[in-house]
């Protein structure tokens, strides 16, 4: 395995690439993502961030967290400039290099959604991984097409809610038919540690999308992130499955009894302003959701 | 950019001054000044599992070997708490400063 043997009581790699000192807030679930993705990746690996939070918890230049080469692109590039860089490579014969696009939910449900598209249509071979704290936490938490319904961002205040519900991008990724799609949540690390390496040795363009809860946006205390995570997959509100080729569905949390919202929602700020009935709204949702997916995963079995 | 038709040259690319990509990493940036609760291992009951070496956002929690308690790094800890709400035997303290 690349990233450091496994012992046998650690159940992932144990080598330590991202480096202690970053400027993530306490508690952020976007640093324990990326700390699972070098652990996998190596160091031979070139990184891509466009705007996000990893451009500032990376640090002030000419210090990096990361350990890697990286680049910071434009807002909308991600994609783009990673599909180049590997471009690049492959010119220069360098094959064994794993070009990374590493971008919030902003940069890619929103700003990055045209280059995201472009790349997956053309199959360039990136990965392209985007944690997901469900608003622009850089900038203030602002509402992006990733928050939820319901939820509270400083655009959308507790009178007004967010009345749209979360964007789909796993869906939409996968409707380019590209040969792997999947979601992981920061709560389940063997789960996302084991997409990665399959990621790894697939030619082709891949996307996770990561949950990562965020304490400051979501209003909640920092040591929650991990056990918030696992309720939202518990709860079915963020499931985990994979997509191959854009048709076979493959669910990797299926248990017999399920969790309900209430105790996922009442756990964070951003939701405090929601009575019982949108509560029971958000259930109704959650239950045609995994219908619907677990639909999919029958027809394409 | 010049094109010839056997080779890109970029000009002046050989003129450039010897800048570095990066002085080092961001580990000489303590965080411990971020902390008001102090995470403390109670060793007599950890059953060395390793899981708050998981889930440690800032890598803070080394891990030495199997079988010895992992050790917090209270130079990079910055006292969020997740190691104490993820022990299953729940000997992590969060202790005041």
């Amino acid at each position: 395995m690349v990233g450091g043997e496994i012992m046998s009581k650690l159940t992932i790699p144990q080598e330590e690439i991202m480096s202690s000192g970053h400027l993530g807030c306490q508690g952020c679930g976007a640093t324990i993502a990326m700390r699972y993705m070098l652990k996998v990746f190596g160091r031979k690996t070139m990184l891509t961030f466009p705007a996000c939070c990893w451009s500032v918890i990376d640090g002030p230049w000419p210090y990096s967290a990361v350990s890697v080469p990286l680049f910071h692109t434009a807002f909308e590039t991600a994609a783009i400039a990673a599909s180049g860089i590997k471009s690049g490579l492959d010119a220069f014969g360098k094959k064994d290099i794993n070009v990374i696009a590493w971008a919030g939910d902003g940069g890619t449900f929103d700003i990055g959604i045209q280059a995201i598209s472009g790349a997956a249509e053309r199959n360039d071979n990136i990965l392209y991984i985007v944690y997901d704290n469900e608003a622009y936490m850089n900038t203030g938490i602002q509402r992006s097409s990733a928050t939820p319904w319901g939820a509270w961002t400083t655009t959308t205040p507790v009178n007004n809610p967010k009345n749209r519900p979360k964007k789909d991008l796993v869906e939409i990724i996968a409707a380019h038919r590209v040969p792997y799609t999947a979601t992981a949540s920061i709560a389940y690390p063997e789960d996302f540690i084991k997409k990665l390496e399959k990621a790894k040795n697939i030619e082709g363009f891949k996307l996770i999308h990561i949950f990562a809860p965020c304490p400051t946006g979501w209003k909640m205390p920092p040591d929650l992130t991990v056990k918030v995570a696992r309720l939202a997959v518990q709860t079915r509100i963020f499931p985990i499955y994979e997509v191959e080729n854009g048709v076979s569905y493959k669910l990797n949390f299926n248990p017999k009894k399920f969790v309900p919202v209430d105790e996922y929602l009442k756990l964070q700020g951003r939701f405090r302003h929601l009575k019982e009935d949108g509560y029971k709204f958000i259930q109704k949702n959650v239950e045609y959701e995994w219908e619907l997916l677990k639909k999919k995963v029958e027809t394409f079995k | 950019m010049k094109h010839n038709k056997k080779k890109v040259e970029i000009n002046g690319a050989s003129n450039m001054p010897d800048m570095p990509a990066s002085l080092g990493s961001m580990a000489s940036n303590k965080t411990s000044s971020w902390r008001n609760l102090r995470p403390e291992i109670d060793e007599s009951k950890c059953i060395k599992c390793f899981i708050c070496w998981k889930f440690c956002p800032d890598a803070a929690i080394d891990f030495i070997d199997e079988n010895t308690p992992p050790k917090i790094n209270y130079d990079y800890c910055k006292g969020c708490g997740i190691c104490a709400v993820e022990c299953p035997t729940k000997c992590i303290e969060m202790v005041e400063e």
